[in-house]
């Protein structure tokens, strides 16, 4: 089958791929490429499990095509703590035990990501509605709430 | 609240100092940074993708299987049948003596429920593998399936499994698993008020947000390396090892990272296969089911009927129960003979009845084979046994609550399964649970103990 080429950052580096085409990001990522951290749960968009951000974007890695990704921007889980220290919603999760099996994780922390960059100080309901496409069987949504509501206070600090 | 170490004093000699004091998990680093790795992350050059060919009916015979389109398929290396199997025919707790051994790795002459695995395909890619799945050819001939616990147990009914023989699993006890305790239909002569009811469940699917699978890669040695979430890593290696007809040294497991399992991951289904698929083409193979695969073929919690009766006085002392218990393993056993014999024990429940009557039965059905999940044997047990204890008491006007201080269990007393109880603290419990439910109860219940002097 014919190969096409993709190229992107992928949390600031460069990254040159040539993947079957019809092949999904969370596929070049995964298993092209070597970041395992967005995770397949349901590979039809329904979990979550895989979400990244694509310029700016959440996006559903399962559902998106990597050919449309070309010169894009991506970031996930993996490319967030820098030289090793935790970003405030890796502590916020790791403290409020908002992570139990953790293969959810990743997406849940993409997720909230983005709705912390574009609203700082998110309502409880800013949140529900941000998470609101990510499944967690696990430890019960209300930790995962509390740990992005406290991040966003931890990063509200550090800016004043 | 605080921790009450007095309940426990002479169980635990430990100065207790953990309960209140927060925790790190050790594997929350690996989680909220994308580090842990989880059994699909492992990636091998070369990999097979394993798709399963699975029956479309409920029960049919097999009169052919046809491979030779999808062995032609681009990308195909191998198709497996039940012939490639060296001891195609096991059951899971075959460990602890329970058998016999009732189902196969690949069907072979039949099928027993909708969604059993009949043809293994292997390919280069997950695509060609689905598509060659698609061109294998099976001739069945439908047989009348059996789809409730009462149905099957009726003379005449479709038999399901011939392992068994029957449409329930026979215990050494006979049909179902007994307990029989004191004498409870002089109990029920006896009591003021009778009150029969019966309670019924559907299975439940567990969902664990990482699907079901395995990662095998062949050592070169003769050996396999198993990266399985499996959430029964011996059970797991040594039914590979019966299945495969190899000795366990042979077989490497790594496991212990389970993306959710609430009990849906203690089957061995993908592992044998795939690692039999590896040593058959020499190459890694990847067998990982599908969200639909998840949903509908693994293993859910079983469905189940409780008939409770129970003799009880006015003064609030049941005196007598009886429960049938019926427990849907399915096609198969896998943990269900296991789960209505827990029932059996089970069924007084947190409290001292003299006379008890209760049988359990494990039935064939030609459904999804059920296993473990959460407690299962109790769990639906418990949501029947306390919805019966509150019909009882409004039956006699009595408070909920103060009907359980009256019945409840101490340390001391004789359960109907012959196992004396001991550091029930269930007493202890109720008597916090009125506190903190401002739910007051009389000062004689809150006098209770659970400790009985000399006991
Ligand atoms: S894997 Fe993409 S939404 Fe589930
Ligand atoms: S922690 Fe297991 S699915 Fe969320």
């Amino acid at each position: 089958m014919a190969k096409v080429p993709v190229q992107f950052t992928l949390n600031g580096s460069e990254k040159a791929e040539f993947v079957e085409s019809g092949t999904t990001l969370l596929h070049a990522l995964r298993d092209k490429i070597g970041d395992t951290s967005p995770k397949g749960g349901c590979h039809q968009g329904t979990c979550g499990a895989c979400s990244v951000i694509v310029d700016g974007e959440l996006r559903l890695s399962c559902l998106t095509l990597a050919e449309t990704c070309s010169d894009a921007d991506i970031r996930t889980t993996a490319g967030l703590a820098e030289g090793g220290v935790l970003q405030p919603l890796q502590r916020a999760f790791l403290d409020a035990f908002a992570t139990q099996c953790g293969f959810c994780t990743p997406g849940m922390i993409m997720a909230a990501k983005v709705l912390l960059d574009r609203t700082p100080n998110p309502s409880r309901e800013d949140v529900v509605e941000a998470l609101s496409g990510n499944i967690c069987r696990c430890t019960g949504y209300e930790p995962i709430i509390q740990a992005v509501l406290t991040a966003a206070r931890a990063n509200s600090q550090n800016a004043a | 609240m605080e921790l009450r170490k007095d309940y426990f004093a002479d169980v635990r000699k430990d100065g207790l100092h953990e309960i209140g004091q927060p925790r790190p998990r050790l594997d929350s680093p690996g989680h909220v940074t994308g580090k842990t790795a989880y059994f699909a992350d492992r990636n091998f050059p070369g990999m097979l993708h394993l798709k399963m060919v699975r029956s479309p009916h409920h029960h049919a015979r097999i009169r052919s299987i046809d491979t030779s389109e999808a062995e032609k398929h681009p990308g195909v290396v191998r198709v497996l049948t039940a012939r490639d199997v060296p001891h195609n025919v096991y059951t899971i707790l075959i460990l602890i003596q329970v058998g016999p051994e009732d189902e196969t790795v690949l069907a072979d002459g039949k099928v027993r429920w909708k969604g059993e695995a009949v043809v293994a395909v292997l390919a280069e890619t997950e695509r060609a593998a689905q598509e060659a799945a698609a061109k294998v050819k099976v001739d069945y001939e439908v047989l009348p399936a059996v789809f409730d616990m009462e149905g099957a147990l009726k003379p005449g009914a479709p038999l399901v499994n011939e392992y068994h023989g029957q449409n329930y699993y026979h215990y050494d006890s006979g049909e179902c698993r007994k307990v029989r305790f004191g004498d409870v239909e002089a109990g029920f002569a006896r009591a003021d008020h009778i009150l029969e009811q019966s309670y019924q469940s559907s299975p439940i699917e567990h969902a664990p947000t990482e699907t079901t699978g395995c990662v095998v890669t062949p050592e070169g040695n003769d050996r396999f390396t198993c990266y399985t979430n499996t959430q029964a890593m011996f059970f797991t290696l040594d039914n590979a090892s019966i299945i495969l007809q190899m000795p366990g040294s042979k077989l490497h497991f790594v496991g212990g990272t389970v993306g959710g399992g609430f009990g849906g991951k203690v089957d061995v289904i993908v592992e044998p296969i795939a690692i039999l698929s590896a040593k058959l083409t020499g190459r890694p193979v990847s067998f990982i089911y599908s969200r639909e695969e998840e949903m509908q073929i693994s293993s859910p919690r079983a469905a189940e009927k409780v008939v409770i009766k129970d003799g009880v006085m006015k003064d609030g002392r049941i005196v007598a129960r009886k429960v049938t218990g019926y427990t849907d393993a399915g096609a198969y056993s896998r943990h269900s003979p296991y789960g209505a014999q827990k029932g059996a024990a089970h069924y007084p429940g947190p409290y001292t009845i003299p006379n008890v009557w209760i049988d359990t039965y494990c039935v064939y059905t030609n459904r999804t084979p059920s296993s473990a999940m959460r407690g299962f044997g109790v769990t639906i047990g418990d949501f029947a046994l306390e919805v019966q204890m509150d019909k009882l008491a409004r039956l006699i006007g009595m408070d909920p609550l103060e009907f359980r201080f009256i019945n409840a269990y101490r340390d001391g007393d004789m359960k109907a399964h012959r196992q004396r109880t001991e550091g029930a603290a269930l007493i202890e419990c109720m008597q916090e649970a009125s506190r903190a439910a401002n739910w007051p109860v009389a000062e004689k219940y809150m006098a209770m103990s659970s400790y009985r002097k000399g006991a």
